[in-house]
């Protein structure tokens, strides 16, 4: 094992005699981390993009057809039709076309969507403002209540509140968050009828709609969004709590007098918050995956319901925008893990560096 | 000690996952194997009963009778019936039989991924094993749901669309475990012993590596079932999946979308109870399998 992946603390990359990749690996470390994350930023954009692009390329579903509508297709003239082809690119090669759309991409320009008829920038910005909302507060309630619930069970472990904590958490990841929205829909929105039923604002609303009803909104659809990173969170944070108070320095304050839950405050939360962050952080994908889904269960008019819309109705250029916009965020979340990583601890603050590997 | 360490490492790389299924907890009741392999065999049974009902019941479940229409759960029709009068009973069971067929050839099909490029990674030297990890961090990149929404798209939707989209998108995580599980060996002595005999990449992978990491890959592939079943019900919900004619849980919760505010409860009610249960058992199953392959499971 070399000493570079030592520090890293990542035994699984520990390659055997594998002195040529970890001089790769040393050079690459010394470049400058800023340097370092905007190179993988651009590389996995550029994947990311070029992977939409080309699975966007190969769908049989026509561009024109779909997106002109029946009727009006049928009623079109051959000329017409080809005029609308050549609009949209469609006979032009796979490489032709990305190649154009980097270019414009790269100029900010990354095309018109053809279903809301905006640029596809403004469309993406708009809507995943207002996504914005109901996935941060999804994400911090998720990490809060997954935390503390992780904690308690870990350090009170054996007890009825684990069981119970352990038995809720493996029936949340087993339950589809479709089906959770639904139920949460039926029994709060309709038979309760304290939230409304759908939309971030009251139809026929314009655009001076008060904070306080855009909260009332958006509340039920991230609680039940929340309700999905929970299990995830908690059960890891629980089999770390359980590592925590079995070592020794647990058991050496305990013989100092210690309290449970002094310890678990002055000694635990530290090294519990580490990984619980981590997964919070890798959690951003599966949050906004699991948007999209609440969002069309709501109707809420976020970038998960103009996904499903996108991909419905075959408008291409926001598919992909829509793609590296999430991919972009999951990386931020990524990042941030990596930045907090020597915020918390330490003992990686000089090894910041591991980050990259 | 080298086992501690073994199992050690596993949890270490665990930890990076995201999903739940991959960590099951130590199982409390029945610890021992004999109640372990019964598990398994209930469970199993449960969920090839429900396959095989399903299949059987897919004319009924099409059958619709207007003069039963939006009918509350009772004895003749368990589960209520919907606004066409279709059985929901047996419309549900139909749709789990499709969702476990689907599942399963999905998961099959990731799994295999998984294993190719995980041999690859740890077998073929650094340079695949950079493509490799590049492949894996590019696909954990995109929200799952988005990848899939983009898969089916291309494949122009359907079945085909939703199941190699599924196959696709859920290797990652088994891939890493695995890779991790072949770096370990490739320490072993016999497997130097082998290739300084001349045996090639190819033979030593299938010959001496497979074979090792079996039980892990076993484990890997029952608890992707679950996933993939989960995630082939969202994105047959949200539009992207199986056609509407055919039964699928997917499909049933969307259509029963249209009936919430009507107080038809049980239309997604009981379609949503039996995926949960179809999904907890699989999972159960996974857990009682690892129990089985991993001693130091069993002896905690």
């Amino acid at each position: 094992m070399s000493r570079q992946t030592e520090r890293a603390g990542a035994p699984v990359d520990a390659g055997v005699g594998r002195a040529g990749l970890s001089r790769v690996r040393g050079a690459w470390r010394r470049v400058p981390f800023g340097v370092r994350m905007a190179l993988r930023f651009a590389l996995l954009l550029a994947a990311v993009s070029f992977v939409t692009f080309a699975l966007v390329s190969a769908s049989p579903i026509d561009p024109v057809q779909a997106n002109v509508g029946q009727t009006a297709y049928l009623t079109m003239s051959p000329e017409r039709r080809a005029a609308l082809a050549e609009r949209w690119g469609a006979g032009t090669g796979l490489l032709e076309r990305y190649g154009a759309w980097l270019a414009d991409a790269l100029r900010g320009d990354f095309g018109m969507s053809l279903r809301y008829n905006a640029p596809v920038v403004t469309v993406v910005a708009e809507r995943l403002a207002a996504s914005a909302v109901l996935l941060a507060a999804a994400w911090l309630i998720s990490g809060v209540l997954g935390f503390a619930l992780g904690v308690v069970a870990g350090v009170c472990r054996g007890s009825r509140a684990d069981a119970l904590i352990c038995g809720w958490c493996y029936l949340l990841a087993a339950t589809p968050t479709f089906w959770l929205g639904m139920l949460a829909l039926m029994v709060f929105a309709v038979y309760l009828g304290w939230f409304p039923v759908g939309f971030a604002a009251p139809i026929g609303a314009g655009a001076e709609v008060s904070l306080a009803t855009r909260l009332h909104h958006a509340a039920l659809p991230a609680l039940v969004l929340s309700l999905t990173g929970v299990a995830n969170v908690a059960l890891h944070t629980r089999e770390k709590a359980c590592e925590v108070m079995e070592s020794d320095y647990v058991r050496f304050a305990r013989s100092r007098g210690e309290r449970s839950w002094s310890i678990v405050v002055r000694h635990g939360l530290r090294n519990l918050a580490l990984p619980a962050l981590t997964l919070e952080c890798a959690q951003v994908s599966e949050i906004i995956g699991g948007s999209v889904l609440v969002e069309q269960v709501f109707s809420y008019p976020g970038l998960g319901q103009a996904a499903v819309t996108a991909g419905l109705g075959g408008d291409a250029p926001l598919l992909v925008g829509i793609a590296l916009a999430t991919a972009a965020v999951v990386f931020a979340g990524n990042l941030v893990a990596n930045v907090l990583y020597g915020v918390i601890d330490p003992r990686m603050r000089k090894g910041a560096a591991h980050v990259g590997a | 000690m080298s086992v501690r360490n073994g199992a050690a490492a596993r949890t270490a790389g665990a930890g990076e996952e995201r999903t739940v299924f991959h960590r099951p907890a130590p199982l409390r009741a029945g610890g021992s194997r004999r109640g372990l392999l019964v598990w398994i065999a209930v469970a199993a049974a449960a969920l090839v009963i429900v396959g095989v009902a399903g299949a059987l019941l897919a004319p009924v479940a099409n059958t619709s009778d207007f003069a039963q229409a939006n009918q509350a759960p009772s004895a003749a029709h368990l589960f209520g019936t919907d606004w066409m009068g279709r059985d929901m009973f047996a419309r549900t069971l139909a749709g789990l039989a499709t969702s476990l067929a689907v599942g399963l050839v999905a998961a099959g099909a990731s799994s295999v991924i998984a294993l190719a490029l995980a041999a690859v990674a740890a077998l073929g030297g650094p340079a695949a094993d950079a493509v490799v990890s590049w492949l894996i961090d590019l696909i954990m990149g995109i929200p799952h749901i988005v990848l899939l929404v983009l898969v089916s798209y291309a494949l122009g939707r359907g079945a085909a669309g939703v199941m190699v989209g599924i196959a696709l998108t859920h290797w990652p995580s088994l891939a890493r475990v695995l890779r991790a599980e072949i770096l370990q060996l490739r320490a072993q002595p016999y497997l130097a012993c082998s290739e300084a005999l001349g045996v090639g990449p190819v033979r030593l992978a299938l010959t001496h590596i497979v074979p090792h990491v079996l039980p892990q890959y076993l484990v890997g592939l029952v608890l992707l079932f679950p996933h993939a079943i989960l995630h082939e019900a969202s994105i047959t919900f949200l539009g992207f999946g199986l056609s509407p004619e055919q039964p699928a849980i997917g499909v049933i919760l969307s259509e029963a979308m249209g009936y919430l505010t009507a107080g038809s409860w049980w239309l997604a009610v009981f379609p949503g109870l039996a995926l949960l249960a179809a999904v907890l058992l699989f999972d159960r199953i996974g857990s009682a399998v690892r129990a089985l392959v991993t001693p130091e499971e069993v002896q905690r």
